[in-house]
């Protein structure tokens, strides 16, 4: 019972930190149809930041500070790599993504020497609560509590705003949008900067709870958020939030089987069934090209 | 003769090398409604690009109130107050009818209560649909709320890329009603037409293009009259 109780608060509160990755992928395919490759990478460089900011900084001044300076890094990253390529062909864009993403996990080798570096302890998150009989850190609990939070907060942005409904009109035609008025450079940023300060806020409840940090570390939560944005229905919120859920939850159920070795490969096989059974995900668009 | 409130000159603009417009000049006068017809391909959307910001002109000028438009951003040219109804209407189908419209006033700090009532006066429909998604609205009312949505950032020239375009005779009798009723109220129009026919009845002056030049130039009713205008045109869409 107990096992199961943790085993469950792991799964959903790992989701929470998944989802958290996920809106920043589906956001910026939203508007770009670009798969972000660096996304994971942003990550893993907010959890670097984190670490050598809390060597000389308080942590209340250095949680701020590696939020701002990585949603700096998104929006540096938009500017100097994508939006050069705005005419030109979305594979191009894509190699850009990847080779953003190498660079950035050349950059965290370069500067931690490929030694594996140790996450900072945050007070509360990371003390250890029983709940239900069952022992787990508190950041497992609050983790959904802020994930669902942000979603709102986020879901009234975009349905409510002014810069939320230029989004919406963004994503399904630029050139319409510029007869509105709206400067697209400008809205693009917002997403990137949206989906870097998620990934940031995920990367403190992540790493609290896998608190080794090294270059590779943002490869594999990126792929299951990615998996999940694509599970969920690529370009949709809701879509990917509960796509990360699911496979959060079902990783974590699976790791407490005799079958635990097999858990990332569930995640992988899910996005080759859905890719095969239904491409638009959960609620995808029927439409996923964009003229 | 009013005042010319936009002065387009030997306006040049090629994609990829190939010219589509070939040194156009033309003039609209305040409050005036005037058309470019033409067959397809003739350059007609792509002035009105370039005039929008959309496109950026090889050479030439494009002046509104006197002031050079060529090198202004998109948003700066619906700032100045020249506005572009795109052909094929695109509304946002993804926004209801009022998010459309909210879009359309994207650059406006003001109030919108009055404008919102003017629009939905003109087009009483949009106002019962102001709830619905506009990608489910007809095709007739898509039209409306691509001009409605035009007009909620209160322009002084507001340019049409085939209003007509699709819509049943009854719609299209509506939309000129509506293009009259706009500039009854002292907005000035530039109308792109494919139904001649119409254009030229409601038009004060129209300009024929044809690959990429003018051609010919005079008040719509007379070049209704004309007969090699009937012939190449007018034939064309009563077939
Ligand atoms: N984005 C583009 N890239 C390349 N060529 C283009 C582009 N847009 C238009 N053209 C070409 O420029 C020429 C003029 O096109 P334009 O759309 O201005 O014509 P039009 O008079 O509006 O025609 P229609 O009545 O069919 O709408 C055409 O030969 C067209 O093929
Ligand atoms: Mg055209």
């Amino acid at each position: 019972m107990e096992f199961a109780v943790s085993q469950i608060l792991s799964g959903i509160s790992l989701g929470g930190q998944y989802a958290l990755i996920a809106i920043g992928y589906t956001m910026v395919y939203g508007i770009l149809r670009l798969i972000n490759f660096a996304h994971g990478d942003v990550f893993m460089i907010a959890g670097i930041m984190m670490i050598y900011m809390a060597t000389t900084l308080p942590l209340y001044i250095a949680i701020p500070a590696m939020i701002i300076c990585t949603v700096l890094l998104g929006f540096l990253i938009e500017r100097a790599a994508y939006k050069p390529l705005r005419a030109a062909p979305r594979m191009s864009v894509m190699i850009s993504a990847i080779g953003v993403s190498y660079l950035l996990q050349n950059l965290a080798l370069y500067i931690t020497g490929g030694q594996p570096k140790t996450y900072p302890r945050i007070p509360w998150i990371s003390d250890t609560v029983t709940i239900f009989g069952a022992r787990t850190y508190v950041v497992t609990l609050v983790t959904p509590f802020l994930v669902i939070a942000l979603v709102v907060a986020l879901t009234l942005l975009i349905n409510h705003t002014k810069i939320g409904i230029a989004m919406r009109a963004v994503s399904k035609d630029f050139e319409t949008s510029q007869l509105m008025g709206v400067k697209i450079n400008t809205v693009i940023s917002v997403t990137f900067i949206i989906g870097s300060f998620l990934a940031a806020v995920g990367s403190v409840l992540y790493f609290t709870n896998y608190p080794t940090v090294v270059p590779m570390s943002g490869a594999m939560p990126g792929l299951k958020a990615f998996v999940a944005a694509v599970f969920g229905g690529i370009g949709s919120i809701p879509g990917a939030v509960i796509g990360a859920f699911i496979i959060g939850i079902c990783e974590t159920l699976i790791k407490g089987t005799d079958y635990a070795i097999f858990s990332d490969a569930f995640t992988f096989a899910l996005l080759i069934v859905i890719l095969v059974a239904k491409p638009t995900g959960i609620f995808g668009e029927k439409t996923t090209d964009k003229v | 003769m009013s005042e010319t409130i936009l002065e387009i000159n030997d306006l040049r603009v090629s994609y990829g090398g190939i010219e589509a417009v070939k040194g156009i000049t033309l003039d609209v006068h305040k409050g005036k409604i005037v058309t470019l017809i033409g067959s397809n391909g003739a350059g007609k959307s792509t002035t009105l690009k370039a005039v929008a910001g959309l496109v950026k002109p090889q050479s030439g000028s494009i002046k509104f109130k006197g002031q050079e438009l060529i090198g202004l951003s998109p948003d700066k040219i619906v700032k100045s107050g020249v506005v572009l109804v795109p052909e094929g209407r695109r509304v946002f189908p993804n926004l209801t009818v009022k998010e459309n419209l909210k879009m359309g006033a994207y650059l406006r700090k003001d109030d919108l209560t009055e404008d919102f009532e003017y629009v939905y006066s003109l087009f009483p429909r949009l106002k019962e649909r102001e709830w619905q998604l506009a990608g489910t609205l007809s095709g007739g009312e898509q039209q409306m709320l691509a001009v409605g949505r035009a007009l909620m950032s209160k322009p002084e020239l507001i340019m049409m890329d085939e209003p007509s375009l699709g819509l049943a005779p009854i719609v299209v009798k509506d939309i000129f009603k509506i293009i009259r009723t706009i500039n009854e109220a002292g907005i000035t129009v530039l109308l792109i037409e494919q139904n001649a026919f119409m254009a030229l009845q409601n038009a004060d002056w129209a300009y024929v293009l044809e690959t990429g030049t003018i051609k010919t130039q005079r008040e719509g009713l007379e070049l209704l009259d004309d007969e090699t205008i009937q012939e190449a045109y007018l034939g064309k869409t009563r077939e």
